[in-house]
């Protein structure tokens, strides 16, 4: 009979719910997609691996770190691998066409990443090919890359046009593996740059680590630093999350109002939900008061109205929580160079539920305080 | 003849109401009983304080002082709880406009006094068919009220007041929202269930013909029991 009644309630103003329903849709769905905004900003530290350390200048990222430094950390006692990297920082074309692109020393880098997968007869080309570069299959589609292709990009920190052959399109083990990224041999980079004599040969932007025992690698990010102590070029070793979070930290404003955001739209849905089961209410205390006449209680009247609203959460929450996925995509299609890894966890469906359920509950507070209170001569208009 | 015991004791009844700031006495001292099995119309003028005093007998509005004996219990002394659950099962109540829950059926609009008891589902079906088949509208069971004409609707309303075999049955204005075939239909039942069922029937009225259809009569006046004038009672139609 509740259940019958909680439906039937909720036909009998079908403007009114619908309006209602789509309310909490569109909010549930911003919400999430606000929510995977936020992830898409942690990707990278999602995919970071407990046994990576990264080993940057100490003063800063911009200051590189001398190639001979390679060695004497391979010698520190728990480093298990060592690889090395540049922000390459070139430009496909136009600068719209962002994507990462970095050197790297092929052969250690995709040991350590063992993420990015690779079709062995395209690792074994790249790996002899010094001007050969691999792409991750997303950016490949981006720009209608095949094997083979010649890709030029535009200096900005290494001034001049770089030629590259394409040799390889790897692709992620997981999902949260990003796809969008360009590597090229590190030799091809520093031999050019001896070449022309630079400043900027011989050194590295930073060194990637593996460690034998993640439960040690404080441990040994602190061995490694202790190595290069009050020399010309200190080191800071951290995790590579750690590395990652300070990335993050730098936009974390943003992220703030993101979050910031994505709750005042829950509250803001909160007031319209209770703002619908308030007017439904007021419309049925008559009808609550026949209820309490007939010798139901509080606990009864409350199980009604809580459960209208929660129907209506639900409902809307379903909704909005279905429409985030194809939302995801066309966002995705749009903003998916800034956004390489844009996924709608299932934390995130975890939390729109909760969402859609605390809207349900909190917008069914005043009301059902209201029908439980108010007298039942005074609901029936009978005073007098 | 043997006298038969009371149903409603009622003792030194007061009753006001606040309105911005002031207080209104609807109730003064009241004393009244009510025996088993009576049929009673409660006459008086607007504002005398007809339904205030109904609504005490049945349990839906509290005295400000005095008691009130229901079939032995002083309801005076429940909790609202209590109060709730001694409703569900002691009272049955009619009401001018019916009051029917408009999103369901003749028939669910019976069943919902039930659904407080213990009674298995087809226990309920049952009761429901008996209480429907006391007004004869068990043709109309699956019609909403707004499929039902006022004469039938209230029948509904006195078949879910009934379904529960409550010990009184309290009215009020029970024909004053109906023609007069419908109010004459209405009355009879009534008049039925009194004589028949041996209900405690308690009935506010404005109307003469329908307070001849009762067995007692009490004129309430400013809040007391006053002697009803004749022109109100003894005139036909």
């Amino acid at each position: 009979m509740l259940l019958r009644l909680l439906f039937r309630n909720l036909l009998r103003h079908k403007l009114r719910t619908g309006l209602t329903l789509c309310g909490i849709c569109v909010a549930v769905l911003s919400f999430g997609l606000l929510r995977t905004v936020i992830s898409a900003w942690y990707a990278g530290v999602e995919a970071s691996s407990a046994n990576r350390l990264i080993t940057r200048n100490s003063i800063s990222l911009i200051f590189p770190l001398p190639l001979s430094y390679m060695e004497r950390i391979r010698g520190v006692e728990g480093v298990k691998t060592v690889s090395y990297g540049n922000w390459f920082g070139g430009i496909y074309i136009e600068e719209k066409n962002f994507f990462a692109n970095f050197a790297v020393e092929p052969r250690t880098y995709l040991e350590l990443y063992s993420e990015y997968l690779l079709p062995e007869d395209q690792k074994g080309v790249f790996l002899r090919d010094r001007r050969a570069c691999i792409v991750g299959r997303k950016l490949a589609k981006r720009f209608d890359w095949k094997i083979d292709d010649l890709i030029t990009l535009r200096g900005t920190i290494f001034p001049g046009n770089w030629e590259f052959v394409l040799r390889g399109i790897y692709y992620g083990r997981d999902s949260r593996v990003d796809e969008s990224q360009f590597f090229f041999h590190w030799d091809y980079l520093n031999e050019t740059l001896k070449k022309k004599e630079s400043l900027m040969a011989d050194q590295v932007g930073i060194y990637i680590l593996s460690v034998a025992n993640a439960g040690l690698a404080a441990e040994t990010a602190a061995r490694v630093d202790r190595v290069f102590k009050n020399s010309y070029a200190e080191t800071l070793t951290e995790t590579e999350k750690s590395f990652q979070l300070g990335f993050v930290a730098l936009t974390e404003a943003i992220l703030l109002v993101i979050q910031l955001v994505s709750f005042v739209v829950i509250v803001i849905i909160m007031a319209v939900a209770a703002n619908s089961m308030s007017m439904s209410v007021r419309e049925r205390l008559g009808e609550y008061a026949i209820f309490k006449t007939l010798g139901f209680g509080g606990s009864y009247l409350g199980a009604m109205i809580l459960g209208e609203s929660l129907l209506v959460a639900v409902l809307g929450g379903t909704g909005g929580v279905l429409l985030t996925f194809p939302a995801a995509k066309i966002f995705l299609d749009y903003l998916g160079d800034y956004f390489p890894v844009f996924l709608v966890t299932k934390q995130t469906v975890i939390f729109q539920g909760l969402a859609a359920l605390a809207v349900g509950m909190a917008a069914a507070v005043l009301p059902i305080w209201r029908a439980v209170r108010v007298p039942i001569v005074q609901a029936l208009g009978r005073v007098g | 003849m043997e006298e038969k015991t009371a149903m409603v004791e009622l003792r030194n009844l007061f009753k006001s109401y606040r309105r911005g700031g002031q207080i209104l006495p609807v109730l003064r001292d009241l004393t009244l009983d009510i025996r088993e099995g009576d049929f009673m119309a409660l006459m008086g003028p607007s504002g005398s304080g007809k339904s205030t005093l109904l609504n005490l007998i049945a349990g839906l509005d509290q005295a400000d002082s005095g008691t009130i004996h229901v079939a032995g219990v002083d309801i005076t002394t429940l909790s609202e709880s209590e109060l709730a659950e001694w409703r569900a099962l002691n009272v049955g109540v009619i009401f001018q406009f019916y009051n029917l829950i408009p999103v369901l059926t003749a028939f669910e609009n019976v069943e919902l006094p039930l659904i407080l008891t213990d009674l298995t589902k087809k226990e309920r079906r049952e009761h429901v068919a008996t209480a429907l088949n006391l007004v004869k509208l068990e043709d109309r069971m699956d019609h909403y009220p707004g499929q039902l004409s006022g004469g039938q609707q209230q029948r509904v309303a006195i078949s879910r007041a009934m379904v529960t075999d409550p010990a009184i049955l309290v009215a009020d204005e029970p024909t004053g929202d109906l023609d007069r075939t419908s109010a004459e239909e209405v009355l009879s039942l009534m008049e039925r269930l009194s004589l028949e069922a041996g209900k405690t029937i308690i009935m506010v009225t404005h109307d003469p013909r329908a307070a001849r259809k009762a067995r007692s009569m009490r004129y309430l006046e400013k809040g007391v029991l006053a002697s009803a004038p004749e022109i109100t009672f003894s005139q036909p139609a």
